[in-house]
């Protein structure tokens, strides 16, 4: 179970006018702001649920991934995961999650995907048996076994990204963070990735929490939706519902798409 | 422990997987150690048929400490920094090696030794059979006695854990600053001459050998190279590998107070 309570995060950014004159104060004297990137969120998600994150860009969904997977120490606030809170006891948390971050890569560029894989099985202690049983499992699901033998620089996006999603479920973790999973992929893959992860969400009752700005991968994937807007949850329930309520406001065409929909609700939520 | 040296293992079986990906490179790396090593063998000649008894060194001495530089200048070089790494902490890829159960520190250092010796492997090799068959005094001689072979081996692992862990710093620091470029040439710049890797310590004037010797760069390769031809020996030998097991035990506890107190402040930019 993955708990949030009343999670804080403020960034300190340096700011500064264009043009010389304004570079050459900033040598001497900085004007800093004060960026309120998480402001009290809390949530809770439950054991096997597969839970959208969404909001616009800059809204605080990456930094809420990022306090949930330990890389990231908020302000205040309390937060656990399976009862470990992730900053404190990093390496026992860490072999409980896992992580996809579909704009960054893990794998070893210029070596074939199985030795990454192989690293991987080394560091988080995975045991012979779990190991071949897992990577048989994956590459059967991910349809991988026909690439994992390519030096990864040589893979199309889609077929790294699957790859990429396999390498974080190697050590059969219970809780899975996907950020922007389906970025930059075609419809092909967008389509294999979503099916990869209702199955394993369905065989493994593994827990998956994911941001997106797709609304197709949130209709197909999602039972439930939680909106953050400016670093506050604005929206905690199911999808169907949080689109009706946006059909309700003035001036929307009753035949708009969800995207439309989406794009109207943040205009009225002013985020 | 066992899982430990399995980890250590299994980073080294990626670089050198890595190191062979890149055969070109390899042979070029050799051909330009030869080029350079017999170009300063020549230089020394020079000074030597000047005035042989201003010389420090024998000219014996002089012509090993050069190959032996030359055969493991992969793993003796301060310059010679992980580029992942740069390109991690620039990108936010470190995002993911902050999801995995191990720490930080330990895994970089892992990464950069296994680096560097698996690279020095592979390349020493074609060094150290030519020099060791020209004819005296122009090649690599015979160790000075069993025994200085002996500490030359163990001052050599040593001095690769010493560098490797100033390398460290760089790395430490280049999270604060993010561009690596100004800590990168410093440490460079001063590497190269105080490990003397551009002209062993003992042509330093006096007062100056004996501050390059106690600094941590004196620690790296300027005590094995010397003390496998004789040229530190006796008490003075103890004394300087006793100063290198100080310093790298220094410099990794520095390393890892420094690198805690950066994660706490921490943020991974972007996305």
């Amino acid at each position: 179970m993955i708990e949030l309570e009343h999670i804080e995060k403020t960034y300190k950014v340096a700011r500064r006018s264009g043009g010389f004159a304004e570079a050459v104060k900033a040598l001497f004297s900085r004007e800093y702001e004060y960026i309120h990137a998480l402001n009290d969120v809390s949530f809770r998600v439950d054991d096997g649920e597969i839970v959208g994150y969404i909001g616009p860009n800059g809204a605080g969904k990456s930094s809420t991934i990022k306090v949930m997977s330990g890389i990231l120490t908020p302000d205040s606030g309390i937060c656990r995961i399976n009862g470990i809170v992730p900053w404190e006891n990093r390496k026992r948390h860490a072999k409980q999650i896992g992580v996809v971050f579909g704009q960054r890569s893990q794998l070893w560029w210029d070596v074939p995907v199985i030795d990454s894989f192989e690293l991987i099985r080394d560091i988080y202690e995975i045991e012979p048996e779990q190991y071949k049983a897992n990577l048989d499992e994956l590459t059967e699901l991910f349809d991988i076994a026909g690439i994992i033998r390519t030096p990864a620089r040589q893979l199309s996006l889609g077929q790294r990204m699957r790859c990429e999603i396999a390498a974080s479920l190697l050590h059969s973790p219970r809780v899975l963070f996907l950020d922007e999973p389906t970025i930059g992929l075609d419809a092909v893959s967008k389509l294999a990735v979503r099916g990869f992860m209702k199955k394993l969400n369905r065989e493994r009752k593994t827990t998956i929490i994911l941001t997106t700005h797709d609304m197709q991968d949130i209709e197909a994937m999602a039972e439930r939706v939680i909106l953050i807007g400016k670093g506050r949850i604005l929206y905690n329930g199911s999808f169907d519902k949080l689109k009706s309520q946006c059909a309700g406001y003035d001036g929307v065409d009753p035949n708009a798409s969800t995207e439309e929909l989406v794009a109207k609700l943040y205009g009225e939520l002013d985020i | 422990m066992k899982s430990y040296i399995k980890k250590c293992v299994s980073v080294f079986r990626i670089k050198f997987l890595y190191g062979l990906q890149y055969r070109i490179a390899a042979l070029a790396g050799v051909a330009c150690q030869f080029a350079w090593g017999f170009m300063e063998i020549l230089l020394y000649k020079a000074f030597y048929e000047a005035d042989a008894a201003a010389f420090p060194m024998e000219f014996s001495q002089i012509t090993s400490y050069i190959w032996l530089q030359q055969a493991f200048f992969r793993a003796l070089a301060v310059w010679f920094f992980d580029q992942d790494v740069f390109d991690m902490i620039s990108s936010g890829s470190l995002a993911y090696e902050l999801t995995r159960p191990i720490g930080l520190y330990d895994f970089w250092f892992m990464k950069n030794m296994a680096m560097r010796t698996s690279q020095a492997l592979l390349r020493s090799i074609p060094v150290l059979i030519v020099a060791s068959l020209l004819p005296y005094p122009w090649g690599l001689s015979l160790p000075a006695s069993p025994l200085a072979f002996i500490m030359a081996v163990l001052s050599m692992a040593l001095a690769i854990l010493v560098t490797t862990a100033i390398v460290m710093m760089v790395y430490i620091i280049s999270i604060h600053t993010i561009s690596p470029y100004g800590i990168k040439a410093l440490i460079a710049a001063l590497g190269e001459l105080f490990t003397g890797a551009v002209i062993p310590l003992p042509f330093f004037p006096g007062g100056l050998q004996r501050i390059a010797e106690l600094l941590p760069f004196g620690s790296g390769q300027n005590v094995p190279l010397r003390i496998y031809s004789g040229n530190i020996a006796g008490s003075a030998l103890v004394q300087a590998v006793g100063l290198q097991l100080f310093w790298l035990v220094f410099l990794v506890i520095a390393g890892k107070l420094c690198l805690k107190k950066s994660m706490r402040r921490v943020c991974v930019q972007g996305g």
